[in-house]
């Protein structure tokens, strides 16, 4: 047993955390928010320049070959900087896919390009009815002419509107269950028949409705297998809630310091609130809280990382993780007093994020029936 | 990182789990319950001793196994996972035996600690008393010198085992004049010294497993001292490489929530399996979070021991997440077995012959004993986070 | 609307309180524990001749014609003080289903006697099913010459080993709905057939375990209808929750009062324990649940009392009063440290009380799922 990271692991964190602390301030983060495209072209190629795209695609497509536990470290440091942008779609959603999915010739196409940075990918799972059950998936893809038409609406995708290729998740069969006949396609995101609306939402992450209209895409698009994608969603399901985890882990570790600087700042009453026992108790809880994210977390990555299944852990992880996170931010706030409330501050970037991860990737009552089945019940 | 154990361990997992199957089953737990002694078997605890895992982590120059904490750290859990009784032997292999090996001197090493690791010698903590609680500096008990002697007057509470032990290790003030932590001597003390009377405590499941010591003129030669005179408070600060993983609690949960998913398989209530009441699914599923984040909290502890580390604000961490845990997984345990959940043993109607009410019941006193979670709070708000103390009033 | 309570409401309040203070001390409490019999007849008689078990009835049966508002306070005061014995169960769950249901003869021949303290009743619903809806009820009674025959097991019968009647809840048809064919027999406890055993409980509540083997009962001993039974019932498990609820909160503001007085007396690191912040933030919030209750509890028993339709405050007001009653008496024994969970303090006693009456007559999801019902889900 290792409860530590290596030394080149702590250095991975040490450099992205000066790199972002340098090149993404809060200032841009909130700049990117009311951002119609949600990223800068520059940060995103000093991002790829550094090898972040491709950190854990293999060396032979142009990657770094490391690990998914290197890549939670990251994702955790992102996740603190709340750095904005079509990485986690890109990398975990669209990149991983490919390399579960992919035939070898479309890797060879597309695995080096995303670690040039030069591409940009997203997955489209969900739609309106906002789960992340096979059953939920009703796009249709039609064969036609030798090949396939799609049409349906999709929710909730996540950089859409800068997206060069989405993967779409559709429905090519009524199988005898519902995770039998859903097919994988790359699409072009700029192609005819495909309209792309910005969602607002209260983080002002770029989630977008995708409506496919009669959308032509050829047989050679299809990633894996046809009728046989349900299987391929559940492993990059795992491997994205785990590392949304790690960007939660972040976020609540970037809250707790916050607040803790800020209770050993504030004088009320004479002393600092930080001696306010109350105060005090509430940073112990988000200590805990932070804490035990962490290991949760890298529990699951580790196995993840590891080959091994992963299952229960995952969904533990997510399960205590959208809980904790927003317990976090929301004792951050109220640590903060007034302060906080403002639109200007640091804090509401957290709390919202929290919110926003929340539901992402199967909220904790999701992963709690998850967990159930687990033990059998 | 890797979270997995070396074949080695496991091997060694599964041969403590062998024996514990054997030696912990439930004829076994029922037969310490109808001697009032669940926590309490000196037969047990001279088996672990004969099969070399009492002290397994201590050095092997004081009779220890030279075990590495990762070891010990499996072994704890496997003890907490079969609810395997520790009363025979906590104090002394978990307090009085590692403050022994760094502050006795070769004297008493010799003298106390073969005792303790053959199991054969039960201690008991005279710490606590009437007004010295959470403030435990604030104790009155009072240590004179009389030649050869100290004669010992005062009153100690809640010592666990006081009256089934064959020692004390004691706080006593030696000097009144000085500032309250500077004054404090910790004595050994034979609980068949004259002068020294046992009156039982009950506690809230009507069990006597606490005391209280009354000693009265209760003369110990000077050799019985540890560490220097009026250094005792530092000697009991000593945080030694024990284990303090606290591990023993969620592996306890576990096994209670496994007990309560098989109930919830096998019971059928309005109609269905309760297993398949959302409800009850979410309870226990949420209960099985929060033991594995448990676990990973009590193995950071263990681990930073292995390496040589010393916990700070972590292992209160793990004795607060721990003991707040079994708080509301005795209450959701009762929660699911409804009606049927604060019948005790000894009724043909008790679930799971009553152990969830008692593990209830029983609960209440983990986030009171050895720093309550108020304090451990404390701890890891200034240590931790180093928030600033609060000032005195 | 008047939320304020009568002069002689208040007199009651006090003489309860003065009463049972002095003939109940908690000595005797925890004597009756351990006791066979579990109720002091001394202190029955006592009770009788205040007049406490006519309180509600009216004067024709030598009861005092008092309101169900004035019942709720004595109950409250009865919690306050942990009064053991079987005063719920023959004034709440025997004498108000007579009352309702009862023939005259019936009313006339036994009202008087409750009155008198000269009777003990308890009612036998629950099965081995544990629930306390119709469909619980498997107990049978057949239709055998002039009278019926009972067979089945009740189980958690408060009392039932000192009653002199039982009234039983059984299943006479089976009808088109679990609720049709429900009838209640009035059953002299001692009747060949019946085996009653105390069942071993925390919180010592005398709550037993009946079997009736083909136990015969005169038809006269019908109480209310054949077959339509159940409304009584129905009615009546409305009122014992909302009675349960009384007795809760008088238990709860008695351990918030006396975890209070420790709080300000008890001394750590040179202060009252109650100067630390946490320990003023549990007592506030303690507070806080006593009061809500109190508000909940005495609009759902006006209801009650008023003969209104109060099913949703009624199950409003025991699911919060359960968890409140929990989180009082869980906080008080944490606050009162080691002592406070030993067999000998009283803040034990109320924490085990809390867990019984948490159970009786539907817990907290019970309860919510009531709630759930009335609010259109
Ligand atoms: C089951 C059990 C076994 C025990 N066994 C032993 C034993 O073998 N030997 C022994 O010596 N002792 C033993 N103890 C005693 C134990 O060490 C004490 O109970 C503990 O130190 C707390 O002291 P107290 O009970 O007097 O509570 P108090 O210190 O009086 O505390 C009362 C309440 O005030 C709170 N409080 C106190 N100080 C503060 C503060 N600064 N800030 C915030 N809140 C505060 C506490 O958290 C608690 O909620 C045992 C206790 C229990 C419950």
């Amino acid at each position: 047993m290792d409860l530590g990271f290596s030394e080149e692991q702590e250095m991975l964190r040490t450099t992205a955390r000066d790199f972002l602390d340098n090149e993404c301030p809060k200032s841009l983060v909130k700049e990117m928010a009311e951002d119609e495209k949600g990223y800068t072209t520059e940060l995103w190629k000093e991002m790829a320049e550094l090898g972040w795209m491709g950190l854990t695609i293999p060396e032979e497509y142009d990657g770094m070959g490391m690990t998914f536990l290197d890549l939670v470290i990251l994702l955790e440091e992102m996740g603190r900087a709340c750095l904005p942008g079509p990485f986690f779609s890109t990398v975990v959603l669209g990149g991983y896919t490919i390399l579960e999915a992919g035939s070898e010739e479309q890797k060879k196409e597309l695995l080096p390009k995303i670690s040039a940075g030069d591409l940009i990918l997203t997955l489209a799972l969900t739609e309106p009815s906002g789960s992340y059950e096979p059953d939920a998936i009703t796009v249709k893809a039609t064969p036609k002419n030798g090949e396939y038409v799609i049409s349906g609406t999709k929710l909730f995708v996540p950089d859409a509107n800068v997206a060069d290729y989405l993967i779409c998740v559709a429905r090519t069969k009524e199988g005898a269950s519902p995770e039998d006949g859903i097919t994988l396609f790359l699409v072009d995101a700029k192609g005819p028949g495909i309209t792309t609306t910005l969602l607002k939402t209260i983080a002002g992450d770029k989630q977008c409705e995708v409506v496919f209209e009669d959308v032509k895409v050829p047989k050679g698009n299809i990633l894996g297998e046809l009728d046989k994608g349900w299987g391929v969603v559940e492993k990059v399901l795992a491997k994205a809630t785990v590392a949304l985890c790690a960007q939660m882990v972040g976020g609540a570790q970037a809250a707790l310091e916050m607040s803790v600087n800020y209770a050993k700042e504030r004088v009320q009453f004479g002393r600092p609130i930080g001696s306010f026992q109350a105060i005090q108790h509430y940073c112990a809880n988000m200590l805990t809280d932070v804490d035990g994210s962490k290991f949760i977390t890298y529990e699951a990555a580790w196995k993840i990382s590891e080959g091994l299944p992963a299952t229960m852990e995952v969904s533990m992880a997510k399960a205590w993780v959208s809980e904790a996170y927003r317990r976090v931010t929301l004792l951050g706030h109220q640590i903060h007093g007034g302060i906080g409330f403002c639109m200007d501050h640091d804090m509401p970037l957290y709390f919202k994020r929290s919110k926003a991860a929340e539901p992402t990737f199967g909220d904790a009552d999701f992963h709690r029936e998850m967990v159930a089945k687990q033990l059998g019940l | 990182m890797d979270f997995s154990f070396t074949e080695e361990e496991e091997r060694f997992r599964a041969e403590v789990r062998a024996f514990l199957d054997q030696e912990v089953t439930e004829e076994f737990h029922q037969e310490l319950e109808e001697r009032g002694e669940t926590e309490f078997s000196r037969e047990f605890t001279k088996k672990l001793a004969q099969k070399g895992w009492l002290a397994m982590a201590w050095p092997k120059e004081y009779g220890g196994g030279g075990a590495t904490m990762m070891e010990q750290l499996i072994f704890s859990e496997e003890i907490g996972y079969h609810h395997a009784p520790t009363g025979g032997h906590r104090q002394g292999i978990n307090l009085i035996g590692p403050c022994l090996i760094v502050h006795g001197t070769e004297e008493q090493k010799r003298e106390y600690l073969p005792a303790i690791t053959a199991g054969e010698v039960v201690w008991c903590q005279g710490f606590s008393e009437p007004n010295a609680g959470s403030d435990l500096a604030s104790l009155q008990c009072r240590a004179v010198e009389d030649g050869d002697y100290y004669v010992i007057d005062g009153q100690k509470t809640w010592t666990t085992n006081a009256h089934r032990a064959d020692w004390c290790h004691l706080l006593a003030r030696t000097d009144p004049d000085a500032p309250r932590h500077r004054g404090i001597s910790y004595f050994l003390i034979d609980m068949k010294s004259p002068g020294i009377s046992v009156r039982p405590l009950i506690n809230m499941l009507a069990s006597h497993d606490f005391n209280e010591v009354f000693l009265d003129g209760v003369r110990v030669p000077k050799e019985n001292i540890l560490g220097e005179k009026n250094r005792g408070w530092y000697v009991s600060q000593t945080t030694l490489s024990f284990e303090r993983s606290g591990i023993a609690i969620p592996a306890g949960a576990k096994r209670n929530l496994e007990l309560l998913v098989e109930y919830a398989k096998e019971t059928k209530r309005n109609g269905a399996p309760l297993a398949q009441d959302p409800i009850v699914r979410h309870k226990l599923a949420e209960m099985a979070v929060d033991i594995e984040v448990n676990r990973m909290i009590a193995y950071r502890v263990a681990w930073m021991q292995h390496q040589g580390l010393i916990p700070v604000y972590e292992a209160s961490m793990s004795k607060l997440f721990g003991t707040e845990l079994i708080k509301r997984l005795g209450d959701i345990g009762m929660q699911i077995l409804g009606l049927f959940g604060p019948l005790e043993r000894g009724s043909r109607w008790a679930p799971l012959r009553g152990r969830i009410a008692r593990a209830c019941q029983f609960s209440l006193g983990g986030t009171i004993a050895m720093g309550s979670s108020e304090i451990m709070k404390n701890i890891i708000a200034t240590r931790g986070l180093e928030l600033p103390r609060e000032p005195r009033p | 609307m008047n939320l304020d309570f009568s002069e002689e409401q208040e007199m009651l309040r006090t003489t309860t309180r003065d009463f049972l203070t002095k003939e109940c001390p908690k000595t005797l409490v925890r004597e009756l524990e351990e006791d066979e019999k579990g109720y002091s007849p001394d202190l029955w008689k006592e009770m009788a001749e205040l007049g406490w078990m006519g309180l509600v009835l009216p004067e024709e049966y030598d009861g005092m014609g008092m309101g169900f508002m004035d019942l709720i306070i004595l109950l409250e005061e009865m919690g306050r003080n942990i009064l053991p014995g079987p005063f719920f169960c023959t004034v709440i769950l025997g004498s108000l289903p007579i009352l309702e249901a009862g023939s005259e003869e019936q009313k006339k021949e036994l009202l008087p006697k409750i009155s008198a303290g000269e009777l003990i009743l308890t009612l036998a619903l629950t099965e081995p099913s544990a629930r306390y809806d119709a469909t619980g009820v498997a107990t049978r009674a057949v239709a055998q010459d002039d009278g019926f025959v009972i067979n089945g097991t009740k189980l958690f019968v408060e009392n039932a080993h000192i009653a002199d009647y039982i009234i039983c809840v059984t299943r006479t048809k089976e009808g088109a709905s679990p609720e049709d064919g429900i009838t209640l027999f009035l059953v002299d406890a001692k009747s060949p057939g019946i085996r009653c055993e105390v069942m071993p409980t925390m919180g010592a509540d005398k709550l037993c375990e009946v079997v009736f083997a083909d136990v015969k009962v005169p038809k006269k001993n019908m109480l209310g209808e054949l077959d339509k039974g159940w409304p009584v019932v129905q009615r009546n498990m409305e009122q014992a929750a909302i009675a349960k609820c009384a007795e809760m909160i008088g238990g709860a503001q008695a351990a918030l009062d006396m975890t209070l007085a420790y709080a300000k007396e008890r001394v750590q690191y040179g202060r009252p324990i109650g100067s630390f912040q946490v320990i003023q933030h549990y007592c506030a919030n303690m507070w806080i649940s006593v009061e809500t209750g109190k508000n909940i509890l005495y609009q759902a028993a006006w209801k009650v009392g008023e003969g209104l339709p109060a099913t949703k405050e009624v199950a409003v007001a025991k699911g919060y009063i359960n968890e409140a009653y929990k989180f009082v008496s869980e906080r008080g024994v944490q606050c009162h440290g080691a002592i406070g969970t030993t067999r000998d303090h009283d803040i034990g006693l109320y924490y085990r009380r809390a867990k019984a009456a948490e159970l009786a007559f539907g817990d907290t999801d019970f309860q919510r799922e009531l709630v759930a019902q009335q609010i259109g889900l």
